[in-house]
């Protein structure tokens, strides 16, 4: 992994939130004490990148109980016992992401989410990425809900040259996968991308469509969908992680696309979502560009947040 | 999923039983799980700690009236103040101006703008009979011009045909043209989302601000935004000047305190609630309603609406009868049965319930309804005399009943157990209040 470029883009993606969080950040260590003022002052700066409370108070919990480890700089260790203490959390469940993987064909990734969050967006620079290193890659636009949301996933496609499977507005969505699968196989296709309509977690009937979409998948190809993966909008609060919660019971999802990070927004309820349910992030969107999708790094994704 | 803050002020209250005031010292606890029920809402940090301050000053020294207890006074003076922070009574959109009445719907990518207006015309027209004229301006997302032009087409209201190769500035002004040859009194602009940190888009807007001056600029915000609601509003009130906000995605379980901080930092009517995918999913805002539900006090007055709504005054009467003679028989219960069914179904009422939100989650809902069309089965299966009289039910009478409506004898003679606890519990409530029914219910679906 290019973890420089990562970097970089993740950095100057955050650019303009990162200033002024990392600057409060900064300014919390500068001239204090290891004492409970800094604490609280390193609380509220936490739960402004929606961390959450519990999540938060943890965090904090585990900063007071390390008494000050006698370094000359005693702003600098608070920090990075902090950050390594995010990154712990972060880490704790990330295992590599499964790229191009080439044993099996095809690779089928599903993406689900609420709605609003970039799942088409997101399938559509996945798509390029695939496509540009030398994959066949399809599309299928299972959601026939939404009005324009099939016209939205061509346009897509046609900019990045890739086919898509599709049914009229208001199809049955399993139907429309079970054309792609078999479309797939026939066309000797690397990578199968699903887009789904967007729903909220809290809507019984369409969650149920989901576990069905995912039947037929599994029906067609035993050891699919290879990938199922939730995307989350950074902007999203503490609901995030209910949301988790419900799409991980209902389909088990395996990762999480973490979207709209170039804003003012952290994307702090990843770190409630791992420590509460391991689900890992498998990428973050930076940016409106085709490679402004990167593979998540917790490490590095900490770091930027911090980096003044 | 939230223990609700009205069970853990009660606990942290129970400490202060015979305390007649509430003071500074007996206040902390109480404020500390009023803040982490704002944080877990996502109010943001710097408003939790205003609120915080001027409901300490609002409750300290108070006498606890003669009718409450401490905690469900400390409540009602934080509910108050989050309803009045939240904007009060409810506000009409105004549109009082030269028509046509432009209205821009503002917002960040996702938010649902292009839904919102397509629900706003059709409010506009059905309820203000406005001739609204839909202009898709949102040149940059795929497929966004023709997302508004099929939600047009349902609606069967105009919408301006625009050319995503035309400028949005210059898009707007011929449809303003368009609209005004056609008679149409509000013009609804769907502009594209947008960061509120992109200033080249932000330029945009500002433009089309300035080439249409729409009489109302609306901030669309997602009811499940987070701490950062706080930068959008203030980057999108400082470059457009916002004249109010449509709160949307309120069906979900997001607590929306989000909406708290918005309001504090632009000070702008929250006017509308999104609450589905439906057209017609579309509500005014109602503050206090809000406010229980940042509180994850269960949204109390929508399920006193929905009873309102759905229990017909004269069967309300004759139950009301039946309770207080303590006449209840399975009569009254299968009425009862056949209203709860007109209200919805029972998982969906359970979360309008303080403190049953949680069982919500619990009860197997659909095992919940399977459960009521059994009892109903039995019920209906029964002579009008059983009915009124269960006393008279034997093995016989009982037997013929599961064999009418296809359930055991075990279950007949489970509802009836099930029947004389309700009753039981029906002449203490009837003693007791209506507000009692709540915490001493059973759950009867198990």
């Amino acid at each position: 992994m290019e973890g420089s470029s990562f970097f970089s883009r993740l950095k100057s993606g955050l650019t303009k939130s990162r200033e002024n969080w990392a600057q409060k950040m900064g300014a919390i260590f500068q001239n204090r004490h290891w004492d409970e003022e800094s604490l609280d002052a390193m609380e509220e700066n936490l739960i402004a990148a929606d961390l959450g409370p519990k999540a938060t108070q943890k965090l904090i919990d585990l900063l007071r109980r390390q008494s000050p480890g006698g370094a000359e700089d005693l702003a600098q260790e608070m920090s990075s016992r902090l950050q390594q203490a995010m990154v712990e959390v972060l880490q704790a469940s990330t295992t590599p992401p499964k790229t191009l993987p080439l044993s099996v064909r095809p690779w089928v990734i599903v993406f689900l989410g609420v709605n609003g969050v970039g799942k088409t967006t997101t399938i559509a620079k996945l798509a390029a990425q695939y496509r540009s290193a030398g994959k066949k890659v399809l599309l299928v636009a299972a959601d026939t809900f939404r009005a324009a949301a099939i016209e939205q996933l061509e346009a897509w496609a046609k900019r990045v040259g890739v086919d898509v499977i599709k049914h009229r507005a208001g199809a049955d969505p399993s139907a429309v996968v079970y054309d792609g699968i078999q479309a797939a196989k026939s066309r000797g296709i690397d990578v199968l991308l699903i887009d789904t309509a967007g729903r909220l977690h809290t809507k019984v009937h369409l969650i149920e469509e989901l576990k069905k979409i995912r039947r037929v998948i599994s029906r067609e190809q035993p050891d699919a969908p290879h990938e199922t993966l939730l995307v989350l909008d950074a902007t999203t609060g503490q609901n995030g992680l209910q949301q988790a919660r419900v799409f991980k019971e209902a389909t088990d999802i395996s990762g999480i696309v973490l979207t709209k990070l170039d804003g003012t927004a952290k994307g702090g309820v990843i770190v409630s979502i791992q420590e509460e349910l391991r689900v890992p992030v498998r990428y973050v969107g930076v940016g409106e560009d085709v490679e402004d999708l990167q593979p998540f790094d917790a490490s590095q994704f900490v770091r930027a947040l911090f980096e003044k | 999923m939230f223990e609700s803050l009205t069970d853990k002020l009660e606990l942290t209250f129970k400490k202060l039983r015979g305390q007649g005031k509430i003071t500074e010292k007996n206040i902390d606890d109480a404020l500390r799980e009023v803040r982490l029920a704002l944080l877990e809402a996502d109010v943001h940090i710097g408003v939790v700690k205003n609120f915080l301050e001027s409901v300490k000053t609002k409750s300290l020294g108070q006498e606890v009236l003669q009718s409450l207890t401490p905690e469900q006074q400390f409540i009602k003076i934080v509910r108050d103040e989050l309803i009045n922070l939240l904007g009060g009574e409810y506000r009409e959109l105004d549109l009082k101006t030269a028509p046509p009445a432009v209205i821009m719907l503002v917002g960040l990518q996702g938010s649902g703008k292009t839904t919102t207006l397509a629900k706003l015309a059709q409010h506009l027209r059905k309820d203000k009979k406005r001739k609204p004229y839909l202009v898709p301006a949102d040149i940059y997302r795929p497929a966004a011009i023709d997302q508004l032009k099929i939600l047009g087409g349902e609606l069967e209201l105009p919408v301006h045909d625009s050319d995503p190769a035309v400028s949005p500035v210059v898009l707007c002004q011929q449809a303003l043209d368009e609209a005004k040859r056609r008679f149409c009194d509000v013009l609804l602009i769907d502009t594209a989302g947008r960061l509120h940190i992109d200033e080249e888009l932000m330029q945009e807007l500002s433009s089309i601000k300035t080439a249409v001056r729409p009489h109302q600029i609306l901030f669309v915000a997602d009811a499940m935004t987070g701490q950062d609601a706080v930068n959008q509003a203030i980057g999108f009130d400082g470059k457009l000047g916002l004249t109010g906000i449509i709160l949307t995605k309120l069906d979900g379980d997001a607590r929306g305190g989000a909406a708290l901080s918005i309001r504090q930092m632009v000070g702008k009517p929250i006017l509308f609630s999104g609450v589905g995918e439906k057209l017609d999913a579309f509500e005014p805002f109602y503050p206090d309603r809000l406010a229980s539900r940042i509180l994850g006090m269960g949204d109390v007055l929508s399920l006193i609406d929905k009873v309102q709504q759905n229990v017909e005054q004269k069967e309300a009467v004759r139950l009301q009868q039946a309770f207080q003679k303590q006449q209840f028989t399975l009569e009254e219960f299968q009425l009862q049965l056949q209203q709860i069914k007109k209200m919805g179904s029972v998982g969906s009422l359970l979360e309008l319930i303080p403190g049953a939100k949680k069982l919500a989650s619990q009860v197997d809902t659909e095992k919940a309804e399977q459960e009521m069309k059994r009892v109903e089965a039995i019920i209906n299966s029964m002579t009008l005399e059983e009915r009124r009289n269960p006393a008279i039910l034997n093995g016989r009478r009982r037997l013929r009943i599961a064999q009418g409506s296809g359930t055991t004898v075990t279950d007949v003679n489970r509802l009836m157990k099930q029947f004389m606890e309700m009753k039981k519990m029906m002449q203490r409530v009837s003693k007791l209040g209506v507000r009692s029914l709540f915490s001493r219910m059973p759950n009867p679906f198990h």
